[in-house]
Parts: structure tokens; sequence; C-alpha cells
């Protein structure tokens, strides 16, 4: 069993999601039961061998690689099939394996406007795919493919089912995304051609990460790395997003169905804080050193830019889409002190902010599908006409504005904490201001979180919804899919060492070239 | 005599009180209650969870739950005392005192472990103590105060967790920990403020108390980093502390970090400039300002300064000198915040300035060096402030309002027994011998060091200014309590109604707290008093005051009877005057004019400019509100948020339209000379109308736009590739 898992385990976690959703190609469309029972299930056969292999994980060694599965793939290019996880990608591929049965379960009898869960839950499915494999691919190529497929499904999905103004929405994030993962590819060539062996002075010819990440840029010039890590800037800067290649975000998330921008929020955006840390920062030290403070700049801008547009909002799932522009702020500030504490901070951000706001969108979503609007000006008294989802919007917003003891604290405070003192050889007085700047920008995130839930779930209803029978508290189908968030926001909020004991080690390993 | 010899005399008595050098700072075990310490915030802990899952269904609609997990917090804490009076005894002085301290890991990062767990020494015991009594005698006066809310469930609930939260607080043994305890009582009282948030101003409260306690942890985030990293990478407690004590530290990180901390402390005890949440806050119910507002959460700030005593103590060179940071915003604010007591009506407002005051009290002992003193102020101020806002609370119950010029007096009538622990718990808050507060207030006056008659005092410094702004506040406080007392209880019945006496589990409480104000003074009677056993002297400095190294030698001040008197007769004069003028020319005016006056129609502010001046201003609570919210806040939610988003949307989607606009432009040149024929048709199609079929939709977008934009997309690619390759190559 042990050695099926070792050989196959990752490839099934990958797989088997998409072949969930070629089963469902093969069903007419009009068995929409048999749809989302194929769906639940194939996700949840993803999440049930990711659990084993979760308990099989060696906790002792998680600063290496495990289950790695290195077979031949594309050998003109020498890029090879190469798996394999280790304590960075561990949670982030455990948060994308619930989210996504959450997903299915939420859209039970939650399917937007135009219908169709046929087409909308195999979009799910290849989705997940694109995302695990992101997680676990060890090859550059790889990566890049697994990277890009989850762009179509995603811009489907926006595109068909989302609001409004979906077609302006649905081609910007493709747009933006397209041309950041062109730039990536070309540094992804360049890292091919230029690394060499660092003994022998060969050229390497290998897109394999961990040798990669081993050489540690070896053979390419200070100045050429800092190009290099420019294109990476701008792939992975833009999935982040980071300012100023956000503006995508607040329309994708408007415009996007719940589960889109849950899926979005959740997991999507992690993708570019997992290149920087899985390979921008590891295979391009000395690029990353002088890139660093620069990005610091942008994520303490960020965290305090998206505040502010926070405050502007009228909508309130434009509220929330904006405010993952700060979290995410506080992510890259974490990442650009290129120090244990501060990367440690970040995936911890990484997943708080996946659950959180992913959270918070479930909970946008229900809001709109009672009122038919999330005009902040219209809503107000929720705690009076669904208390429970009133509660529940109150418990996120404090989980999201980062209180301790919840999950989403630490990710901040550490964050802020390792900026006072960054990795030697960046500047010091420069990123203590960011220090500064990062933690006001706390007390703007307890400002528009708080004021949000003041207009919309504290008051008296408006007389426009005050007898309507459609406002009605958390459903069954709705606690099914919010439990585990909500449980993972008190658990890792209260031990968050589940989290850090797993992704210290292998950030250590990451970091061998700043930590001396 | 000069104030160096002031500090020689009092460094000798330092070398001789407290030697805490040679022994280990902490053990691990010193009886079962302190090793076991963490069932005391657990308990609450529970019971919060279990309201929350079974609420109305359990016994006493979760009342009964609440009540018996903080008795046996009380139990446990009292048990702990026990313990630590006996460890205390048990170990020689010249050792020191360990602390009990346990922990386990809470969580690593870069290779180093960060633990969670229990430190109790005399501070956290006492403080255990006190919030654990207050919390209960709350609960029970709660089930009556706000029986028939339509939230009593939940409002036991987050009774519960606040003490939970305070408990954790109390004993954590490290930076993070407080952090989060810090934070979560904050996040109680903002939900126990908002409890009735159907009404705006309710939760505006609520929303003003946690931003004003955000702008505050931004200081206490810094601080604490600063710390940390100063410290040597630990968050620990105990060795951040020994280190600072020992000198180990850099001087100017540790002023950083103790001016940071000082922010922190600002907002959360309600210190001048960021003192303006708290009166708002009194929009809770009122149990919740009598346990949260008054006794123990707004005495968080206080705490952390005692447990991180040496921080302060090196950081603003406490010893030696007469002026340092927190000692003027303490005697700032016991000053500016008492003289706002006068213009409140509302009977809570002013018991909430005098909180502000009193709070100034204990952050100025603590600037000066007086720790015992200002320790042991807020162990007798928990119990007459509590005990005074519980008493407001039983009136309002009667009279359904707070209002005191328009809905109270002449309540002494109808209700015997509020009136007389209110004006106990009065007598000791205005610090008249020989109740609870003339000795603490006394200890802090002589604790300044900036008496200089008959001897002088010997304390750490020679803050005189301090001593006399104590001195004058004094009387303020004294002046203010007799107005609140003529205007509540003196006087003719102005409300409507017949109002009563309220029933026992309201009594009870209040009751149980007076006797606490009259006698908890006792616990540290000063030396001064030599046909007393010594036994009977500073019992409470003794048992809680750290003797190790992880606290700083700090001089203890010579009780003098002289200051003692004159303090008396300031207090006593401030009084005379407001009795005066309220007890006999108000009531007498009433008497003459047939109806129950509140303040003289033609009374000082009526006659002058200045004072009048003076009014105004204090009505307007020196115009902080209006800078805060009416300035600040408005600028940063209208303008500044929205020049933010214009520039999001104009200018930086400004350059994204445009460049996607001009892109489809110079791609639809480009076809129409190169591939006019095939791809027309499709231009047309794709700029076309949106439908709102998916299927089509879907087709379209496949075939349609996408492709135009990743042609142009690729043709800029190709142009920066170009770019990269010839710098890669060069």
């Amino acid at each position: 069993m042990t050695d099926f898992l070792t050989d196959w385990g990752l490839t099934l976690v990958t797989f088997a999601p998409l072949l969930g959703a070629l089963i469902m190609m093969t069903v007419p469309a009009g068995k929409t039961h048999t749809h989302r029972l194929v769906a639940l299930f194939a996700s949840l056969a993803a999440l049930v061998v990711g659990a084993l292999l979760l308990v099989d994980f060696n906790y002792g060694d998680a600063g290496i690689l495990q289950y790695v599965v290195d077979r031949s793939w594309i050998d003109v290019i020498n890029s090879r099939y190469i798996l394999g996880i280790d304590g960075i990608s561990l949670p982030l591929l455990a948060l994308t394996l619930v989210v996504v049965p959450l997903c299915v379960v939420y859209s039970w009898d939650h399917i937007p406007h135009p219908g169709n869960p046929k087409a909308f839950l195999s979009l799910i499915l290849i989705l997940e795919t694109g995302m695990i494999g992101t997680f676990v691919a060890q090859d550059l190529i790889l990566f890049f493919v697994f990277f890009e497929v989850v762009l179509l499904p995603m811009f489907f999905m926006i595109g068909v089912w989302g609001g409004e103004n979906r077609r302006y929405a649905s081609i910007k994030f493709f747009l933006f995304t397209l041309f950041g993962s062109a730039l990536m590819l070309l540094s992804f060539l360049a890292l091919y051609f230029l690394s060499s062996d660092p003994i022998t002075g060969d050229p390497l010819r290998t897109f394999d990460m961990r040798v990669l990440s081993d050489v540690a840029g070896a053979g390419i010039l200070g100045v050429t790395q800092v190009w290099i890590f420019a294109g990476m800037f701008i792939g992975f800067g833009v999935k982040v997003p980071m300012f100023p290649f956000h503006t995508w975000l607040p329309d994708a998330h408007t415009e996007a169905p719940t589960v889109g921008s849950v899926i979005l929020a959740a997991v999507l955006l992690k993708l570019g804080t997992y290149g920087f840390v899985r390979i921008a920062v590891p295979m391009l030290p000395e690029g990353a050193e002088v890139w660093m403070p620069w990005i610091g700049l942008l994520a303490v801008i960020g965290i305090i830019y998206g505040a502010l547009g926070c405050l502007a909002q009228t909508d309130m799932k434009r509220l929330i889409a904006f405010s993952s522009v700060a979290h995410m702020g506080f992510v890259m500030l974490g990442v650009a002190t290129l120090t244990d504490f501060g990367v440690n901070a970040a995936i911890f951000g990484m997943v708080a902010h996946g659950i959180i706001t992913g959270m918070l969108f479930f909970l946008a979503g229900s809001v709109k599908e009672r009122y038919h609007t999330l005009e902040i000006k219209r809503l107000g008294g929720l705690l009076v006409q669904a208390p429970r989802m009133g509660w529940l919007l109150g418990f996120v917003s404090m989980a999201s504005l980062g209180l301790p003891g919840l999950a989403g604290f630490w990710g901040e405070f550490p964050a802020i904490l390792s900026a006072y003192s960054p990795a030697d050889g960046l500047p010091v007085g420069v990123f203590r201001v960011y220090m500064v700047v990062a933690a006001v920008g706390t007390v703007l995130a307890a400002g528009y979180l708080l004021w949000l839930l003041q207009r919309t779930a504290m008051g008296s209803p408006k007389p426009e919804f005050a007898d309507n029978d459609e406002i009605v508290d958390v459903t069954p189908t709705e606690w099914i899919a919010w439990l585990p968030l909500l449980i993972g926001i008190v658990l890792f909020g209260v031990m968050p060492g589940l989290i850090f004991r797993v992704t210290d080690p292998a950030v250590l390993t990451v970091l061998t070239e700043f930590l001396g | 005599m000069s104030p160096t010899v002031h500090i020689a005399g009092s460094l000798l008595a330092a070398a001789a009180e407290s030697v805490g050098g040679s022994g280990p700072i902490s053990v691990d075990d010193a009886g079962w209650f302190l090793n076991n310490a963490w069932l005391i915030p657990l308990l609450p802990t529970v019971s919060f969870a279990t309201i929350l899952l079974l609420g109305k269904r359990l016994p006493g609609k979760g009342a009964i739950c609440g009540i018996i997990a903080v008795a046996g917090s009380l139990l446990l804490s009292c048990g702990a005392g026990v313990n630590w009076i006996t460890h205390r005894d048990s170990v020689g002085s010249h050792d020191g005192v360990p602390a009990v301290h346990r922990s386990l890991e809470w969580l690593r990062s870069g290779g180093v472990d960060h633990d969670v767990g229990i430190l109790l020494d005399g501070l956290s015991v006492m403080m255990l103590f006190v919030v654990s009594f207050i919390s209960l005698l709350v609960h029970v006066y709660s089930t009556d105060y706000v029986s028939g809310d339509s939230r009593y469930t939940h409002f036991f609930a987050f009774l519960s967790l606040f003490t939970a939260a305070m408990l954790f607080f109390v004993v954590s043994d490290n930076l993070l920990q407080m952090i989060v305890g810090w934070e979560l009582v904050g996040v109680c009282s903002f939900v126990l403020i908002g409890h009735w948030w159907e009404h705006r101003v309710n939760s505006n409260a609520a929303l003003k108390a946690f931003l004003t306690n955000r702008v505050g942890d931004v200081g206490l985030l810094i601080g604490m980093t600063v710390l940390f990293f100063a410290a040597g990478n630990t968050f620990d407690t105990l060795t951040i502390t020994k280190r600072i004590a020992a000198g180990e530290v850099g001087r100017t990180a540790v002023l950083v970090a103790a001016v940071c901390l000082t922010v922190a402390v600002m907002s959360k005890s309600g210190q001048f400039v960021l003192h303006t949440w708290l009166p708002d806050a009194m929009a809770g119910p009122t149990p919740v300002s009598a346990l949260i507002h008054a006794a123990t959460m707004v005495v968080a700030g206080i705490f952390m300064i005692a447990r991180l005593y040496p921080v302060f103590w090196t950081g603003m060179s406490i010893e030696g000198s007469s002026i340092n940071l927190l000692a003027v915003v303490g005697s700032v604010t016991l000053l500016f915040g008492g003289f706002l007591a006068f213009t409140q009506d509302d009977i809570k407002k002013v018991l909430a300035y005098s909180t502000v005051s009193q709070l100034g009290y204990m952050v100025m002992a603590l600037g000066v060096g007086a720790w015992t003193a200002a320790i042991f102020h807020l162990f007798t101020h928990a119990f007459f402030k509590a005990c005074l806002f519980l008493g407001s609370g039983s009136v309002s119950h009667a009279v359904h309002s707070f209002n005191m010029k328009t809905d109270m007096g002449g309540l002494r009538k109808h209700m015997p027994h509020t009136h007389r622990t209110f004006v106990m718990a009065t007598i000791a808050l205005m610090g008249l011998p020989p109740l609870a507060g003339f000795w603490s207030k006394d200890e802090i006056l002589v604790g300044t060091g900036g008496w200089g008659l008959f001897g002088g005092t010997q304390a750490n410094g020679a803050y005189t200014s301090m001593l006399v702004m104590g001195m004058i506040g004094a009387a303020v406080t004294a002046a203010y309590m007799i107005r609140v007392v003529y205007l509540t209880f003196y006087g003719e019945y102005r409300g409507h109604g017949r109002p009563h006496e309220s029933g026992l589990r309201i009594l009870l409480p209040l009751y149980v707290l007076a006797f606490f104000a009259v006698v908890a003074g006792f616990l540290n009677l000063p030396k001064g008093f030599q046909w007393l056993p010594e036994s009977w002297h500073e019992r409470f400095g003794h048992y809680v005051e750290p003797v190790a190294a992880y606290f700083p030698h700090i001089g203890h001040a010579k009780p003098s009877w002289s200051l003692a008197l004159v303090s008396t007769v300031i207090a006593l004069a401030g009084a005379g005057v407001s009795w005066h003028y309220y007890f006999r020319r108000v009531r007498h005016r009433s008497a003459v004019e047939r109806m129950s006056l509140t303040e003289l129609p033609d009374g000082p502010v009526s006659r002058g400019v200045v004072p009048r001046a003076v009014h105004t201003l204090l009505v307007n609570k020196y115009y902080f509100d209006h800078l805060y919210t009416g300035v600040i806040v408005r600028i940063v939610k209208g303008p500044l948020a929205r020049l933010a988003y214009w520039f999001n949307q104009r200018v930086i989607d400004g350059v994204v339209d445009g460049t996607g606009r001009k892109s489809v432009v110079a791609g639809r040149v480009l076809y129409r000379y190169f591939d006019q024929g095939l791809l027309d048709n499709l231009i047309v199609d794709g700029s076309g109308r949106t439908s709102d079929s998916a299927g089509e939709n879907l087709r379209r977008m496949q075939t349609g736009k996408v492709q135009q934009y990743a042609a142009v997309l690729f043709a800029v690619s190709a142009v920066i590739a170009g770019v990269f390759i010839m710098v890669l190559a060069w």
C-alpha cells in the first residue's frame, strides 16, 4: 500500500478530478444528479488519496521532497514528468483538496444562471487538476502546463456564469494572466539555457526544479538573474496579484459566480505566491536580493492601497475582492524579507487567506442569493433576518482583519515582525519603514471590515426587504460547505503549529542561500 | 534634601530589600493550584463553547453554566493564591522568589520553538483573583439586570469568553500569547458594547472602541517585535525581562519598545490622547461597563507595563529622573480626564471619565517607579469602581435612564441599599481615610518622591510635578463624585413613576463590593504604623511584588504622615467646595424656587467669558472627537479612499483598457490589410451584441475576441522576448 502510494499517490491526486470530468463528458447533460454525484466523488476521491498522503507523509523530513515520481516525458527538451511534495506544497495541496469538494457541495443547489451543471462542474474539476498539478509539479515545463490549465476553466466560468459585465472581466483576467505567463515562460527558458553545473561549469539544460534550486542560479550573472527574475516577477506578480497588476482581480471577483470567486480567492491567487517561494527565490537568489526591496515596496503599497480601495466600495463582493489585494500584500511582504519567519508567515498567510476569504465569498454569494443585490446601501439588519449568517459574517470578518486566536493573525503578525529584521543584504531601514506601514494597514483592515459589518449586518433591515420570505438563515447545504472552513479558521488560529511545523523545514531549505 | 540624596537613599534601600540575582527565575512546581493554573482560563472557555452550542436549552438559559465556570475559576484562583503565599514564605528572600513557569510548544519557525504556557507570580495570581471575583459578581448581577433581554444567552456566552480571554492574558508567559489575549478581550469588548446593535449609536460606539484600540495595537505589534529581536529572538517574557533588567539589551531598542508599548497602553487603558472610546463604550450594558470598562479589561495596559516592567524602567530611565513619557501620560490623563467628569449628565459617563482619571493614576505610578502602589491601586479600584458602576446600573434599573439631571434625584429615600453602597464606594474613590482608595492613592503620591517636607519619601526619583497633579486630581475626584451623589440621591426626584429598590441578585454584589471598598486598603498598610505587628505591614506588596532577576531593583518610598495629611485635606477641600455648592446652595435655591434644581441658574458658568469658554471646551471633550471622527476618519473614508479608487479605475485601468483598445485597433488595421476576407466577419461577430445563451457565448469567445487579444499579446511578448534575448546574449 505504501509503495503504491509512493509511486502513484501524487499522480492519482492530480488526475482524479480530470478523470471525473472525462466521465462527465460521456453522461448526457440532462442527468443533473449524476453529474453532481460524479463531481463530488471525483473531488472526494482526490481528497481521500490526498488524506492518505498526508497521513503517510514523513513530517520529520518535511524539508525534502517526498513521493517523488520521475519519468521521462518530453525528451527532446529534456523535460520530465517529475512530481513531489514537501512542507511548502503540502498545506496548499491540502487547501485545494478541501476547498474544491466544498465548492461542489455548495453548487448542489446553487448553480448560477444560466445553469448547465454538467459544464459548470466539469470546469471545476479541470480547474482542480490544474491547481493540484501546479503545487506538485517539480519540472518547470510541467509546472507551466498546469499553471496554464487553470486559466481556461476560470475564464469560461467568469465569462459564462458571471454577472452583467462578465465579458469584460473574463477577457481582462485572461489577458492579464496570459501576458504574465508569456514572460514567465521566457524566464524558464532562460534558466534552461543559462544554468550550469557549479563545479564543472557545463551547461545543465534541464527543467528539473530540484536541480535548478540546488545550483541556485550558478553560472548566471547577477545582472542576468535580475532580468530573468523580472520575467518571473511579472508572471507570478500578476497572479498574486501585486499592485499595480491587480486590476483584473476586482473585476474578475465581482463578475465571477460564487464558487468561481471562492476558488479564485482560496487557491488561484496562491499559485503566484507559491511560484515566488518555490521557483523565483531559490533558483535566482541574486536576482531575488535585488528585487525584494521593490517587491516589499509594492507589497506595502498594496496593503494600504487595497484597504483604501475597500473603503471606497459600495458593493460587498467588490469590497472583499479588494481586501485580497491588501491581504496578499502581507503575504508578499513576508516573502520579500527572505527570512524563515517571513516566508513561513507567507505560507501560513496563503492558507489562512484561502480559508477566510473563500468563506467571505461564500457568504457574499449567499447574501446575493437572498437579497438579489450586494449593494451595501440597500443591505442592513442581516443579524435580524438571518442571525446565524450575520454572526458568521462577523466571525469571518474578525478572522479576516487578523484577530489573534483565529487563522488570519498568523499570516499577518509574523510577516510584520519579520520585516523588522530582513535577510542579510536587504536594506534594514527600508524594511522597518515597511513594517510600520504594514502595521498601519491592520488598522485600515479593521476599519473596512467592521464598517462593512455595521452597514450590512447591524441595524434594522431596509423596508424593501423587511418582509421578504426569501431571506432565510443558513441552509443545511451551506452548513456542510462552510463548516470545514470555519473549523479550519479556529483550529489553525489556536494551533498555528499545525502549519508552521510542516512549512518550517522546507522553508529553511528554500532559503539556504540567504541564511548563510 | 536634594534629589541626589533621595536617589542614593533609594538605591541603598533597594539594595537592602530586593536582592534577586542569585536564585533561579522560575520553577515548574510550587503546589497543585499553581502548576495547573491553565485550568483557570480553560473553565470559562468550555463554558463559552457550551453556551454557544447548546444555548437556550441550558438550565438558566446559559447563565448557570457561566456562573459555575467562573466560580470554579475563582476557587482555583484562590487555591493558587494560597499556594503562592506558601511558596513566597518558603524561599529565602536572598535568593529571590522564582515564578512558576510551565509551557509547551505552540509553533515553530526558523527552527526555533515558540511556546504557550503559564507564568505565575504574585502579580498574575492577584490578577486572577480580581478578574474571576469581579466576573462572578457581575455574572450574578446580570441574571437580574439583563433578564428579559432578547439576547440573554448570547450575553452570557460573551461574558464567559471575555473572562476566559482576560484570564488567558493574565497567565501568559510570552509576548505572543499576551497579544492574543489582549486582542481577544478587545473583541469581546466590541461585541458587548454593541450588544444592542439595532441602534446606530451603539454600533458606532463598538466600532470606535475597536478601531481606537487597533490604532494602539500598531504600537503593541511594533513594540513586541522590537522586544523580540532585541532580546535575542525570543517571545519568552521571563527571558526578555531578565535580560533587560541585567542590562544585556541595547538601550535604544528598549526605549523604542517602551514608547511603542506606551501607545498600546494609551488605547487599551484609556489614556490621553486615545481615551475617547472609553466614555462611548458606556453604550454597552452596565454589567459590561463594570467588568470590562472599569475593573478588568482596561487595566490590561497597566498589567502589561507591570509584567514587562524592566522594559519601561530601563527604557524610560525611570530611576533618578523627574519626568518621563509614562509619568506625563498618566498625570495628564488623571487631571484632564477628571475635569471632563464635571460636565457629564450621564452617570455612567461621569464614572467612565473617572475611570480614565484613575487609570491615569496607575500609569503615572508606574511611570514614577511606584510599582506596588500602581498595582495596589488597580486592586482597590477594581472593587470600588465596579461597585459604583453596578450601583449606577441599579439606579437606572429603577428609573430607566442614566441621565442624572432629568431622571434622578432624591433616590436616597427610594433605594436605601443602593445609596448606602454607592456612598461607601464614593468615599473610597475620593481617597478619604480609612477606606481603600486612600491607602492606594496615598502610596502613589508617596511614590512620586516629590514630597520634600519632613524628611521626604525617598522614592526612585523626584517627580514633583506628578505629585502636584496627583494632588489636584484628588480634589477634582472628590468634587465630581459629590456632584454625582447629590444629583442622583439627594434633592427631589425629577423622573417619572415610582422608583423601587433592586432585588437581591443586584444588591448582594453591591454589598460585597462595598465591603471590599472599605477594607481592601488594609491589605497594604504602610510601615508608618509602628504599633502594629510587622506581619501586618505591606502584605500586598510583600506577596505581589516580584523579587527576582526578572524584575528591576526598584526603591520603596518611605511613608509620610505629613503627605497623607496634606493629600487628605486637599481631597476634603475639593469635596467641601462641591458639597457647599450642591448640598448648600443648590439645595437651598431648590427650596426657594420649589423645584428640584441641578445647577444654580446664575452659577459661575453664566458669569464670565473664561468660565464659559472652559465649560464649552469640556462639553466638547477638548474637541478630540471632532478631530478623530470629524476630520481624520472622514478624510480616510471619504476623499482619500475615493482618490485611491479613482486612481485605480481611471489611471491604472485607464492604461490597461487603453492598451487593450489600441491593440484591437492596431489588430484591425493589420487584419484589414493582410487578411481582410477571412477575419473581418469574426471581428464584426466578436464585437457584436452580448447574448445570454451560454453555448453561443462560449463559442463566440473561443473563436472571437480572445484569439484577437491573444495574437496581440503574443506580439507584445515577442517584442519583449527580443529585448530579453538581446540582453541575455549581451
